[in-house]
């Protein structure tokens, strides 16, 4: 695992930002090889506040990607469980996830896999924790009874099968389950913390989000930060990767 | 990029780097226009997988919705209030010569005239989408002939009437035909002045008030017979007393009805109205505001002796008086020009000048959920300014009807 810590909110997210363009440009897609990246799942299509408009204000409408490029889970789909299926299998056709992002819960779930999720699951429809529920219904008004209580989730299985995971973590209120993400055992009850068997994860946070680890630990990745910073930059660009490709070295990996 | 859709075979074109007027903000978004009009880009990139097939660089231009002059009495040459021979071609005229005013629309006004006038004018004017040819036209704009003599202004007095005979009828009998009419001017202390006001409501006229001596109560029972509009503020007006604050007191009038909004036109040339004037009516009444031209024919030519329908006017700068007097009669300012010294003179927001001259004219017209507004399904017709609120661009049903010369003209 690498441990990133920035300074604050921004920080992390312009770090982890350049990552991933570096990760993408460097990966060289193109007509027939595609880089296909992972994002977790959220609210149900038919709400103005949908995650559909979400991803579309927050990340499609900036970038050039063709619409028949973008998979979203369609949770108003007949069969949901078929539904979750042919998701998997679109997966498996593009290529496998080349690099997943996503956040935790204060509960330490991954995508909506709540507490108690097999480490081992796939695609598939999830009741919502409370917790789940109640930092939703921001979006709903605060209505309580708006919320959709069902979400269809990419599993802690699927994720697992990505070639590389990224977890975003800001903010005090994640503190604790950062540390039993990264200190305590792999357990089912906090499933990020299944990625400690993952032989490529990245881990992005600010300096809040360290709050409940042992100093120890952060000193040491602190430490790191130089040669991790690396990764950031030179920061690539599509055009100038031509030229460069001749001349590439090897990510680093720890 | 290649466009991909079911729904239809229109070319798509986006418009990028640009900050366009939207929920009264500008926001810094791309704006996307299918066959005339505003399309929205989530809608097509999620359930047609569609795509631009047109990216224009807009260079950090500013996208307005054009503007809408519902006062004019005509410009170049041309007087919409004389009978001539090629009355058509003159309004041809105008309509494209305000393009690069960046008047998209507009509502060819006729001041008190004789009868006869007004039957061989109005059958020739019709209602009609604006294009590459001009600005589109909403329907004609009747200052008068149902005004006070008092307060007739450029307007000649031999020609005022009342209705007090026949009420509506004779109103019809004056106009012949109220097909193309969009608004008329009255001033309701005149008798029976009610009921052609709810005559004129039903059938979906704007009603305005103004060469009036009413007060403040006359003018409130006109609006709630369905009146909406006061013609240039001030002018042409018994001036605001603080015992009867007159027509001018509807801007803060509590007698409107629930629901309806009193707008009022202003010419912001800084002729017409006193800044400070200007500043007093807008802080009253922001949400009102509409900006007018009520431009005659001199507009857009050298200065001198011009007509205005039945009199004859003399042009001097940006003045323009009944020739020989100090009567004030129309403006020759253009509307970009309003809207520019409105800005200035209020200190206002760019938004909020912007929305003087399209937003609020479009909801006067209850024609804003097609005009004046940049919002998915509106017509697409707008402008492209740079941040001194010079137009360098007009676009009519998303199609570029007129661009500013780099060399200037």
């Amino acid at each position: 695992m690498k441990l990133i810590i920035l300074e604050n909110y921004s920080q992390a997210s312009e770090w982890a930002a350049k990552y991933i363009r570096n990760r993408i440009v460097q990966f060289g897609p193109g007509p027939g090889r595609f880089f296909t990246l992972g994002l977790p799942t959220g609210l149900p299509r038919d709400h103005p506040e949908s995650y559909h408009s979400f991803m579309w204000n927050n990340f499609f409408k900036h970038v050039d990607i063709s619409p028949e490029n973008v998979h979203i889970l369609d949770g108003n789909a007949p069969d949901l469980q078929a539904e979750c299926d042919a998701f998997e299998e679109k997966i498996k056709a593009a290529g496998g996830i080349e690099l997943f992002v996503g956040g935790i819960g204060p509960d330490g779930h991954i995508a909506f896999n709540e507490p108690g999720s097999s480490l081992v699951s796939r695609t598939r429809v999830k009741t919502l924790a409370m917790d789940t529920i109640l930092a939703n219904a921001r979006f709903f008004d605060g209505d309580l009874s708006k919320v959709p209580t069902m979400a269809l989730t990419v599993g802690v299985g699927t994720v697992m099968d990505s070639r590389e995971v990224m977890i975003l973590i800001t903010g005090a209120h994640k503190a604790f389950a950062l540390y039993k993400a990264i200190e305590d055992g792999v357990n089912h009850m906090w499933t990020v913390s299944a990625f400690q068997q993952h032989p490529n994860t990245v881990f992005v946070c600010d300096e809040d989000a360290t709050l409940e680890l042992k100093v120890k630990t952060v000193k040491y990745f602190k430490g790191l930060m130089l040669v991790h910073n690396k990764l950031v930059e030179p920061l690539y660009s599509m055009k100038e990767m031509g030229a460069e490709r001749s001349q590439s070295k090897k990510p680093y990996s720890d | 990029m290649p466009s991909n859709k079911s729904v239809s075979d229109a070319p798509i074109v986006q418009f990028t780097n640009c900050r366009i007027l939207r929920d009264h903000q500008l926001q810094r978004e791309d704006l996307w226009v299918r066959e005339g009009k505003i399309l929205n880009p989530e809608k097509l990139f999620f359930d047609e997988k569609g795509s631009a097939d047109v990216q224009l660089d807009c260079k950090d231009s500013i996208i307005a919705p054009g503007f809408i002059d519902v006062q004019i009495n005509g410009g170049f040459g041309v007087d919409f209030s004389l009978a001539t021979d090629d009355f058509k071609s003159g309004i041809d005229l105008v309509s494209q010569k305000i393009l690069s005013h960046g008047v998209t629309s507009f509502c060819p006004t006729l001041v008190t005239s004789p009868p006869s006038v007004y039957h061989q004018v109005l059958p020739q004017i019709s209602v009609r989408n604006g294009g590459a040819y001009g600005a589109g036209i909403l329907g004609a704009h009747l200052e008068g002939p149902f005004i006070s003599k008092e307060k007739k202004g450029a307007h000649p007095e031999h020609c005022l009437r009342t209705f007090e005979a026949g009420a509506f009828q004779d109103l019809l009998a004056t106009y012949g035909s109220l097909d193309c009419v969009q608004i008329v001017t009255l001033a309701p202390e005149m008798r029976r002045s009610s009921e052609v006001i709810q005559e004129l409501t039903k059938r979906g006229i704007c009603v305005s008030l103004g060469h009036s001596v009413a007060n403040l109560s006359q003018a409130e029972e006109a609006v709630q017979h369905g009146a909406t509009f006061i013609t240039h503020l001030f002018n042409a007006m018994l001036p605001f007393h603080h015992r009867d604050p007159g027509i001018v007191g509807l801007l803060t009038s509590d007698k409107i009805p629930a629901g309806r909004r009193v707008f009022y036109g202003m010419i912001s040339d800084g002729i017409h109205t006193n800044p400070a004037a200007l500043r007093i009516a807008h802080r009253a009444h922001p949400k009102g505001l509409v900006l007018v031209t009520d431009a005659i024919a001199g507009m857009g030519l050298a200065p001198g002796r011009h007509t205005l329908g039945q009199q004859v006017v003399e042009i001097d700068g940006l003045n323009t008086y009944i020739a020989g007097t100090k009567t004030l009669s129309g403006s020759v300012a253009t509307m970009d020009t309003c809207v520019r010294h409105f800005q200035e003179a209020t200190g206002c927001s760019v938004e909020t000048a912007l929305e003087a001259a399209s937003l609020h004219p479009a909801q006067l017209l209850g024609i804003e959920h097609k005009k004046g507004t940049l919002n998915y399904d509106s017509d697409a017709d707008f402008l492209m300014l740079n941040d001194n609120l010079y137009v360098q661009a007009t676009y009519i049903a998303g199609k570029e009807v007129w661009r500013q010369d780099v060399l200037g003209m």
